[in-house]
């Protein structure tokens, strides 16, 4: 488990982090979500006890990360940005130092070696040099070091930034797997991402906490919550009568895919009516769905610009976490 | 701990001997140490046995041989983004500080030790008192060793190996400089100049360093370096601590 409570980190004149409060429990991937420069990576590297928090406290593991640095320090596994490594290294020396000076000797190193290589499928570079590797197998080794000790708690910034489809892939669902016994934080400004692999998520902007819940709940912020959308060669006239409908605050129309996005009232649950609109108006539709939500344009909203509207969406997000979360 | 030390060395070792640093530190070393003692320190000219040019002229090479050897020790880890990995290890940050200064200081034992044609000769042309000789080395391995940890500091100041080379080619000549002027002013008698003589000699690596050299073993000179090598090393883990937080 990790807690952070109320955490401020400051570098020069410059507040990096903001009054940051949130826990990840054990069994819970947690997205990071923010634009880069949030603070995502400074708060990081406060919970792999890199960086010493200004004011707040840490709990990693029930243990206090100023106090205790090196307990903390042993259960947990870091990937961090750009998963750097040493480039003259060969893969095997490399995670058998990171296995070594993470106190593994004898067979319990030999062991951890052997699963990291089998887990990210390293076997075929083991002995290459970690220069010579690509983007994605430098990622995967990356990995395996922040896994060999098998660590109750994993902080990976930006795990599959650069990586392509096939890589992503992969990498996710190896967080996915590792995620029921461990406490797992990640950053991403991939919005797929957190629908694939996270429980929970925070938004962070200027290093404050914007927003928080799980994927699910982020996404009924959003105007496309429980949007109805379609193709379909739809008369104007018709489409003007659609918007005047008392549930629909707007109707958005692609033109090249003929796409129409009817986004209702106030999160309305407006499917049946709208279907039953286009039914009675003989309109041929294809794909018709409902949406729900879309997480970018959240992403937007609480992240573009800072303003008053920020705040009141926190207080609301606050607001639904104690009702629904914990 | 002596494991996770170990650990540290022999990475760092083999960092050294996986680039071409190694192998071109050692041949120009050698070769230079060697070209110098004959040419400018005139060692068959001198008619006499010992190794004297050779350790009079060692100073002023280290000065610019050994900088090299420790701009990367953190200056690279910063770069590559490695110190991160490295400071987030269950290890106590002291330990790899020392680990890391131990393997550059290893290294350099080797280099000296590789000079040893220039004491075969010498043993070949005569009969060198090979107990002074031998304290020479000694000397010259902690004055290597102090100017290490010097360097260390400076590397662990940057992020830019150059910088850290040229920054601590600097350093080192501060600290050799005053040395200089001491021997210079020794034939002064004014009080003034005595007492610049004294304080010089007392901060200088070089009147340190000449004293052992001259095989008079003396346990405060030793400590000097000792202590030296302490104070810089502590003040490598200050300046790491504090470079998180005042330079991104």
């Amino acid at each position: 488990m990790i807690s952070c409570y109320r955490i401020s980190k400051r570098f020069h004149d410059h507040t990096v982090v903001r009054d940051l409060t949130f826990v990840a429990q054990t069994g819970e991937v947690l997205g990071f979500l923010g634009p880069n420069g949030a603070g995502k990576t400074t708060t990081m590297k406060m919970i792999t006890g890199y960086l010493p928090p200004d004011t707040g406290e840490i709990e990693v593991c029930g243990l206090n990360v100023q106090a205790q640095p090196l307990a903390v320090k042993r259960c947990v596994g870091y990937l961090p940005e750009g998963a750097p490594g040493y480039g003259e290294m060969r893969v095997w020396d490399f995670l058998r130092f990171i296995g070594q000076m993470r106190g593994l000797r004898g067979s319990a190193l030999q062991a951890g070696l052997e699963r990291v290589v089998w887990l990210l499928d390293l076997e075929k570079v083991a002995t290459q040099r970690i220069e010579t590797l690509s983007k994605g197998f430098k990622r995967r080794v990356g990995l395996a070091q922040a896994v060999i000790h098998d660590p109750q708690v994993l902080i990976l910034d930006e795990p599959t930034d650069g990586l392509d489809p096939n890589q992503k892939q992969q990498v996710r669902e190896l967080i996915t797997n590792m995620a029921q016994h461990k406490t797992i934080i990640l950053s991403t400004h991939i919005l797929e991402e957190v629908n694939a692999v996270c429980d929970r998520v925070i938004i962070i902007a200027n290093g404050q906490l914007v927003a928080r819940g799980t994927p699910h709940q982020l996404e009924m912020y959003s105007r496309y919550h429980r949007a109805v959308s379609f193709e379909a060669d739809i008369p104007f006239t018709v489409l003007d009568q659609l918007k005047s409908l008392p549930c629909v605050l707007d109707v958005e129309y692609h033109a090249r895919r003929k796409q129409i996005t009817v986004i209702p009232t106030q999160g309305l649950y407006i499917f049946d009516e709208i279907s039953h609109f286009l039914r009675q108006h003989d309109v041929v539709v294809r794909r018709l769905r409902m949406e729900a939500g879309r997480l970018d344009e959240v992403f937007r909203n609480l992240t573009g610009s800072q303003s008053t509207d920020v705040n009141q969406v926190v207080d609301e997000t606050s607001r639904v976490n104690l009702g629904a979360l914990r | 701990m002596s494991t996770v030390i170990g650990g540290i060395v022999r990475r760092e070792l083999s960092a050294y001997f996986s680039t071409p640093i190694a192998w071109v530190f050692l041949i120009i070393f050698v070769f230079m140490t060697a070209l110098m003692t004959f040419t400018l320190g005139d060692l068959f000219g001198r008619g006499q046995a010992d190794l004297g040019p050779f350790f009079s002229l060692l100073p002023w090479l280290f000065m610019f041989f050994l900088p090299a050897v420790s701009m990367r020790l953190w200056a690279e880890e910063r770069q590559t983004g490695n110190i991160e990995l490295l400071l987030t290890l269950p290890v106590p940050p002291a330990t790899i500080v020392i680990g890391k200064f131990l393997a550059a200081w290893a290294f350099v034992a080797l280099a000296l030790a590789l000079t040893f044609p220039l004491w075969l000769t010498i043993n070949y042309l005569g009969e060198p008192d090979n107990g002074k000789v031998l304290a020479a080395y000694l000397a010259s391995w902690l004055m290597a060793g102090a100017m290490l940890a010097a360097g260390s500091l400076v590397s662990a100041s940057t992020r830019n190996q150059v910088v850290a080379f040229v920054v601590t080619v600097f350093l080192l000549f501060l600290l050799l400089w005053p040395g200089m002027t001491a021997a210079e002013l020794e034939s002064s008698t004014s009080g003034f100049a005595r007492f610049f003589t004294e304080l010089a000699s007392a901060v200088s690596f070089l009147s340190h360093f000449r004293r052992l050299a001259d095989g008079i073993v003396n346990v405060a000179d030793g400590l000097y370096f000792v202590g030296t090598i302490a104070i810089f090393l502590v003040a490598t883990g200050l300046m790491l601590e504090w470079k998180k937080t005042h330079a991104l």
